[in-house]
Parts: C-alpha cells; structure tokens; sequence
C-alpha cells in the first residue's frame, strides 16, 4: 500500500476531504463538492426539462437554509449554463412575531445579495388573519394544518400576482422520503403515487411546483451553506411542529446513520410504486351522468366533477364549491365574533389578561 | 488526568437547548485523553440549560443522528466521529438539521 493521507479528496486527489458523501460514501474536498453538489442539480434540471429559455420562475424564500442555497445555486447555475430564466424571491409572511419577522430580515438581505426581486405576501392581507391570530383562536394543536393550507395558497396567489407560473421550492430529498413514508405509513395511497413527482400541479390550477432538490440530501444543504457562508435564518417555527411528521423525520434519520442510502433508496421505491385501479364502490343510488354528479364529503364540502372550478367565495380555484381555506376561515371568523362579543362585555379587563383566558375557552 | 481547551459552536437552531448560547470554549478532562464523546457528556453536564432536552442532543451514547458535527470544519465522518481526541484549540462545530428549512 502506498502511504497516502487516509483523507484525501477522492476526486482531485490532491486536497484534504472535508466531507463524506451520504449517498456513495465519497470523501471530497470543500472545492470537488461545490463542483459536484451543483453539478448533479444542473443534470436534474436538465433531465427533467424543468425551465425554459425566458421563464419566469418565483422561487419560495422562507430564509431558512433550504430555500437560501436554492436561490443560491438556482443563480450560479442559470449564469453558468445560461438558462436565461428570471429569477424572483417570494415569500409568505405567516404573522408569526419572532420567528417569521426574523426569517423575512433574512430574505431581505438574500434580495440584495442574490440581486433579486422580492415579494412578500402576507396572510393578514390575504386572508385577514395572521397566524398569531389563528391560534390565539383555534390552538396550538391545529396550527400546521391552518398554516399549510393557507400557505399553499399564498403562494399561488402571490405567483399569479407576478404573472408567474412556476414556483420552484427548497424541498430535499429528506423532505421527500418523509412524506412518502408518512403516506405510507397512513395507507394515503392517493398522495402516495404524486410524492415523489419534481413537478406537481392542481388540477385547473395554471401554477406548477417544482422542487430542483428532490435528490439532495439535507446534510449536503446544510455542509453547502455552511462552506459557502451563506446567510440564512434557523429558529424553529414557535409553534410545535407537526407531530406525526417529526416522528416521521426521527425514524427517517436514525435509518440514515445506519443506512445514509436510504434516503434515496425510499425516493427511488416511492418512484416505482405502480397502485392498482381501484375498483369502484357499487352504491345503492342509481347511476348519474357524471356532470350532475356531486359528493358530499366528512367535512361537509361539496366537490363538483369539473375541473377549472373556483371557489364560490374568494374565487380561487378549486375542486370544492367552497376552497379549503375559505372553509378553515369561516370556521376561524365563527369563533372571532364569538370572541369580540366577549371582550366588549367585559370592558375593564386588561387586555392580555383576556387573550389569556380566551386561549383557555373552547367552542 | 488529561485536559484539553476546545471551541464549541451550536448552530442551526442547536442553542435554543443552551439557552441561546451559540459559542462557548470548553475544557474537558478525563483520565485519558478527551474524545468527542467526552466533550459530549461535558456539554449536556455544564451547558444544557434543561436536563429534559438531553435527548435532543444525545441518542444512544453518541450525539444524535441529525446533528452534524464538524471538527475544525470537516465531517465528523472522516474524524473518526465520536471517538476522535481533542487538541487544544479545537473548533467543534454541532448543528441541527432537524429544522425546517
């Protein structure tokens, strides 16, 4: 054996490795992994056909590490394989005191770093609530579900305000096993088969999702920004996370430092999962045409067979004759006005003293 | 006894555990020369703001998987993990992946 440096760069050989490659195992140093870590993100832009010469793609900037070295990456690949695509920054301002505030400072300063254009959509403009709001109202428990329904829109909407059809989001490849584990683990088989898809799309919805970084893995986001001293914002969200997702995310990471493969290998099952049709539930009503049929769902919505429908109340688009964010927030504006009847009759309680209180009253 | 001066930083959300502590120098003694591990166990004994979070930083007796450990700014991987032996002036950096992004 010839005595080399046992940590010596696998591909240039010549400098010292700094990190060990989750997916093969590869030392590399800090110069080969930019090179490498990069280039695989070109290959799947390329292979998935993901921009166009001229599009205008919004890339969803919360200041946290992921969508930091997206815009990061998006911006030195687009330069150096002349994408020529136009880059902007939105982000959505939940109304979270102390965890969304800092994280927006975060995106501000990426604007002027990444020389991009910036939009903030806010729920208090959208929707007249901020997610403070919300829970004060409806809980901490609830609040994830509020907050991805309603961003999930917000996002949408602030796209279309800036005539774009293409939000490019941070989700990694950590992110992607999660879900498909978590669908798995809830036989969500509907959800189950469109996880693992780079680009995803509402039906009648003009605005297609895409995430570059399907493939990456969260500890090559992390070691990225890391080396590149990147700027981006950690704090965890204040209110508790998603519960089962977490458990989730545990399970995910202690198979990794057993398995780093599988991660991928997860992506990679999820990607070849073939469901069977299934076979249609023979009811007890006679048959209709299908444009007369409507279905009344648990949670009292009413779904209409076409596609293209918008919402009768805000005029999004949607399946249901009322969108699931206009049902989250009329259920939210019942207890409000609960709530003010409350407070003006009882004018000479202090005012955080009665918040405080009504946290502890359920309707 | 062995004792040695290192530099410890806990990023990517880590120091809400430490009580918003990002940076801290650590000395770290034991009878023979202090490993990662033992700078673990010294972090969780002088640091940890509540007892309760121990879990967060430590899995099974090593730091848990999902912390990222860099020494002097290489992989921890390539250091021999928790048993590589700490020199004086050592930075040791841990951060949290396990925040949303």
């Amino acid at each position: 054996m010839p005595s080399r440096t046992p940590n010596l760069c696998q591909r240039c050989e010549a400098n010292k490795a700094v990190m060990r490659r989750p997916k093969n195992l590869q030392k590399l140093c800090k110069e080969c992994y930019f090179h490498v870590f990069e280039t695989e993100i070109h290959l799947t832009i390329e292979k998935e056909k993901l921009f166009y010469p001229g599009e205008k793609v919004a890339i969803g900037a919360s200041g946290g590490k992921d969508s930091t070295v997206l815009a990061s990456i998006l911006k030195t690949l687009n330069e150096r394989y002349n994408y020529g695509v136009h880059l902007v920054l939105l982000s959505i301002d939940e109304g979270i005191v102390g965890y969304r505030d800092d994280s927006l400072a975060t995106v501000k300063r990426n604007q002027q770093q990444y020389e991009m254009p910036l939009e903030i959509v806010s729920y208090k403009d959208l929707y007249n609530w901020t997610m403070d709001e919300i829970v004060s109202c409806s809980g901490v428990k609830s609040s994830c579900t509020y907050c991805g329904v309603l961003r999930r829109q917000a996002l949408d909407r602030g796209a279309m305000k800036l005539g774009i059809n293409h939000v490019v989001t941070g989700h990694n490849a950590d992110d992607m096993a999660e879900t498909v584990l978590m669908n798995l683990l809830r036989g969500d088989t509907a959800r189950l088969e469109s996880s693992t898809n780079i680009t995803t799309k509402s039906t009648g919805s003009p605005i297609k999702r895409s995430k570059p970084f399907k493939y990456c893995y969260q500890k090559e986001i992390v070691l990225y920004a890391h080396y590149k001293k990147l700027d981006y914002f950690s704090t965890e969200c204040t209110y508790a996370p998603e519960a089962f997702r977490g458990t989730a995310r545990v399970l995910m990471k202690n198979l990794e430092s057993v398995r780093p493969s599988c991660i991928l290998d997860i992506i990679y099952s999820g990607e070849h999962f073939k469901l069977k049709q299934r076979k249609k539930r023979p009811g007890p009503k006679k048959p209709v045409t299908e444009s007369q049929e409507t279905e009344i769902r648990s949670d009292g919505s009413v779904s209409l067979r076409n596609n293209g429908n918008r919402c009768e109340k805000c005029g999004y688009l949607s399946t249901n004759k009322i969108c699931k964010a206009c049902i989250l927030l009329q259920g939210l504006e019942l207890s409000r006005a609960k709530l003010n009847i409350a407070a003006e009759a009882v004018p000479k309680v202090k005012e955080d003293e009665l918040q405080h209180r009504l946290q502890h009253l359920s309707f | 006894m062995h004792s040695v001066t290192v530099k410890c930083e806990f990023l990517g959300g880590l120091d809400v555990i430490f009580g918003g502590v990002r940076k801290s120098e650590c000395t770290v003694a034991a009878q023979e020369p202090p490993t990662v591990k033992d700078l673990m166990y010294h972090i969780t004994e002088t640091l940890l703001v509540d007892k309760k979070d121990f879990d967060v930083f430590v899995e099974d007796g090593t730091i848990r998987p999902g912390i990222l450990v860099l020494i002097n700014d290489t992989d921890w991987e390539l250091e021999g993990e928790d048993e590589y032996v700490l020199q004086d002036g050592d930075v040791i950096a841990f951060t949290s992946t396990l925040h949303g992004g």
